[in-house]
């Protein structure tokens, strides 16, 4: 209760003499407050530990627990801070240190065993250099010796992180620490400053994009929704977040809950709304946690409720949680879902802006979009406007996924190209091995061979392109990848996705899978048609696609058939490999595949022999095995048994 | 079915946008969708029966049988799908002597293909209820079979 009241009076202290201090000028003993808040000042060593999902999935929970025991233990004295993710998830778990007066210094793949040592080290001010990840170099702090500056790295070094920025830096809990790093600062100065359409004016003028896929303008959307009348208009945040691969949303909640909180805020003020919901995927249970913690601490302090820094301004933010439904990301599905309702698409016009939730006028915006608000009330339109492009203004996140080196959360300009964020942030490829293929976009985003790398990342090469952004899922594969495989799962998610309302959608995809699945399939012999009809498969493919893309009603279904496009587009070689030669050339379909034995590494062991189910493989001790073509059904259990790799596949 | 009642007396407002939380509310206290829950359901909230069915069975995360003590979830986004998931799955269900696939439901632990889990910088992933894997080959199976084993003295 002591410790609540404290916190309490701390909370008063700083939006009294910090976020409504709009000079950016503070007293002495304010200054002291915000730089203990800040840890530009300490008076303990403080230990942070990466929980987000993906460091728990690491095993960050039992590494916290061993710092827990190491404090207990030595009876060291130490802050330990749990923090959301910095992004580099191939690193995960993630431990920092930082003593009085010294650097920050990141530690990588910290399992509870690595604990122990490494506490001993950094409390013995002496760190070998093992696991260290760098230190965060600045003017206040001493730096550590032979310790690398993270900014540096490569991972870091090409990255602009300005929604990043304090994600693993601040406790997602505190909203103390959000209020000492200029959080509610913007929607401070707009509800005491501007009138909505003044708002609106500064995101137009800021060039923002909505980040959810189509990049729509922000602005445009808000003015709409403002300029109608109506009662009750709703902002709909869109953190359903289903995309297979991409966890932009998860991170950025996670990390840092109250700015995703001021962005609706403002947003809801900009379109004259009282009313505001969050439609986060139950899946993300954690990022759910968080939101609620924040939100119950920010109508605590009054920054949502009646009458918000007596501005006459009223605001209500509800929680609701997506039962897993990928269409739900449809804005219309959407609306569906939070009014009790089957998520399915409905045709627009009415656009959301004209009847929307319950009927009434509402803007959907996406987590990414949001959180960019605040900063750039911050800081400025023009700030704003002068990252990234000219035609696409600020930073995007992608979550880089597959065969890179490096593999996480990463935010850059637009104007970056493919080659910078594989080669230069991803570290390259895995094991040496070649690039094949990126996918972007999602599941319904395109395939694009290494001849595409110079692509820039900007919304209007996209367009005339014909490519999608998407969300931000970056899929990385190398050599070993069969593309025809890669199709088949993205239609396969689509088609179990598809929310069964529009024929070509419905039946369409499912048929895609069916070809695509027959493809992949070694053919039986008994059925003379099958060889056609796998021929016909493929230009079947086409024409569906091209039928799907144009009579669907929804996103899902448009963007569908990207995949199978784009893979004909630049991978069509290895479709016909499939169909004609009945070969996978990277041994992925494991229907394709055929084995034989090399007879210069057998070395007659017999294992094969007995293991074959089939009785397929012939052959006498310490003499080289053969396989009966004809009776071989290609199960792969002799591959899978020999120890000489003695078997091939073809 | 106390419980259920509990959780339906909270939501005294009984509009239609209310059912995806009251159904996952009830999800989450007693595991599954019953009949019968459907039928309170639809009753408190004075909608067909047949209407709240519809809505639930759109939606992945409504499970209409009870859970299994130990749920084997195997990530299959796409990080965890060209990690090599597919195997993964094919190996549990070899070694725990699941037959066929589609029918695997048992009493004591299911395994299901699930969509991202959202660890996708770890990939492949795998969750046996609360406890993660990460980056699981197919040698390390057994082990996680073997952890089951153990706490079921099996």
């Amino acid at each position: 209760m002591e410790q609540n009241n404290t916190s309490n009076s701390t909370t008063y202290f700083l939006i009294e003499n910090v976020l409504k201090n709009q000079t950016g000028e503070y007293q002495p003993e304010v200054q002291q407050q915000l730089n203990l808040l800040l840890r530009r000042h300490l008076t303990k060593p403080v230990i942070y530990i990466g929980t987000g999902t993906c460091g728990i999935a690491a095993g960050a929970n039992a590494t916290l627990e061993a710092a827990k025991q190491y404090l207990k233990k030595h009876q060291a004295d130490a802050d330990i801070v749990e923090v959301g993710c910095v992004g580099l998830c191939s690193a995960e778990p993630l431990l920092d240190f930082q003593a009085p007066g010294k650097t920050r210094v990141s530690f990588k793949k910290v399992t509870a065993d690595k604990v122990e040592a490494i506490l001993e080290e950094c409390f013995h001010n002496h760190i070998s250099g093992a696991d260290v990840l760098g230190q965060v170099v600045n003017d206040l702090h001493e730096p550590w010796e032979g310790v690398p500056n993270i900014q540096e790295i490569s991972f870091f070094k090409k990255q602009h992180r300005i929604l990043l920025y304090d994600c693993g830096e601040i406790s997602p809990s505190s909203l103390d620490e959000y209020i000492a790093r200029d959080g509610y600062k913007a929607f401070y100065k707009t509800l005491m400053n501007y009138p909505p359409g003044e708002v609106c004016n500064i995101i137009e003028t800021s060039g923002l994009r909505g980040r959810g896929g189509a990049g729509f303008p922000t602005a445009v959307k808000w003015n709409n929704v403002r300029l109608a009348a109506s009662d009750q208009k709703y902002v709909i945040c869109n953190a359903d977040e289903s995309d297979p691969g991409a966890y932009m949303d998860r991170a950025l909640v996670e990390g840092n809950p109250f700015r995703l909180i001021e962005g609706l805020s403002i947003a809801a003020y900009a379109i004259g709304s009282s009313k505001a919901y969050i439609y986060i995927r139950t899946e993300y249970q954690l990022a759910v946690q968080r939101l609620n913690a924040a939100l119950d601490l920010a109508k605590q302090y009054g920054f949502l409720g009646e009458n918000i820094f007596n501005s006459g301004f009223n605001l209500q933010i509800f929680l609701r949680e997506g039962p897993g439904a990928f269409v739900c990301g449809e804005e219309t599905a959407l609306i569906k879902s939070l009014e009790g309702r089957r998520g399915m698409p409905r045709t627009k016009p009415p656009y959301p802006h004209e009847k929307g939730l319950f009927g009434k006028p509402t803007v959907v915006n996406n987590v990414e979009t949001l959180t960019n608000i605040p900063l750039i009330l911050n800081k400025g339109p023009h700030w704003f406007k002068n990252k990234g492009t000219k035609t696409s203004s600020g930073t995007k996140l992608f979550a880089l996924t597959g065969d890179t080196v490096n593999t996480g959360l990463v935010e850059v300009p637009f104007g970056i190209t493919l080659q910078e964020i594989i080669y230069d942030i991803g570290g390259g490829i895995k094991n040496n091995r070649e690039l094949k293929a990126v996918q972007i976009g999602g599941p319904s985003g395109s395939l694009l061979p290494v001849q595409k790398l110079d692509l820039k990342i900007d919304y209007l090469v996209f367009e005339e392109l014909n490519l999608i952004m998407g969300s931000g899922g970056m899929v990385v594969m190398d050599d070993q990848r069969c593309i025809i495989d890669m199709v088949k799962y993205f239609i396969n998610f689509l088609q179990h996705e598809s929310c069964g309302k529009c024929i070509p959608c419905r039946e369409g995809i499912n048929r895609m899978y069916e070809i695509l699945k027959m493809i992949t399939t070694r053919p039986s012999a008994t059925d003379g048609h099958e060889g056609l009809s796998r021929f016909q498969g493929v230009m079947q493919l086409e024409n569906l696609a091209r039928v799907i893309k144009e009579t669907s009603l929804c996103g899902l279904g448009k963007t569908a058939p990207n995949p199978v496009l784009s893979a004909l587009e630049w991978f069509r070689e290895e479709f016909e490999e499939h169909v004609f030669e009945r070969k996978c050339r990277a041994h992925v379909c494991k229907n394709l595949r055929s084995f034989v034995i090399n007879p210069d590494r057998c070395t007659g062991c017999l294992v094969c022999l007995k293991k074959c189910p089939e009785n397929a493989i012939i052959g006498s001790a310490r003499k080289p095995h053969y396989i009966i073509r004809e009776k071989c059904t290609d199960c792969g259990i002799c591959y899978d048994v020999c120890r000489f790799s003695a078997i091939d596949i073809i | 079915m106390l419980e259920i009642e509990a959780i339906l007396q909270k939501y005294q407002n009984r509009d239609r946008e209310n059912l995806l939380p009251l159904l996952l509310e009830i999800q989450r206290e007693i595991g599954h969708l019953s009949q019968k829950v459907i039928l309170s359901v639809a009753a408190h909230l004075k909608i067909p029966s047949s209407k709240v069915y519809a809505v639930a069975s759109f939606y992945d995360q409504f499970r209409f049988q009870p859970k299994s003590k130990y749920r084997i979830l195997i990530c299959n986004g796409t990080g965890c799908h060209i990690e090599g998931a597919t195997q993964l799955l094919e190996e549990f269900n070899k070694q725990l002597g699941v037959e066929n696939p589609a029918d695997n439901r048992k009493e004591l632990f299911n395994i299901e293909m699930v969509q991202c889990l959202g660890a996708c910088g770890s990939a492949p992933v795998v969750k046996v209820n609360d406890v993660f894997y990460t980056n699981v080959n197919i040698d390390m199976i057994p082990e996680i079979i073997a952890a089951i084993k153990a706490k079921e003295e099996i």
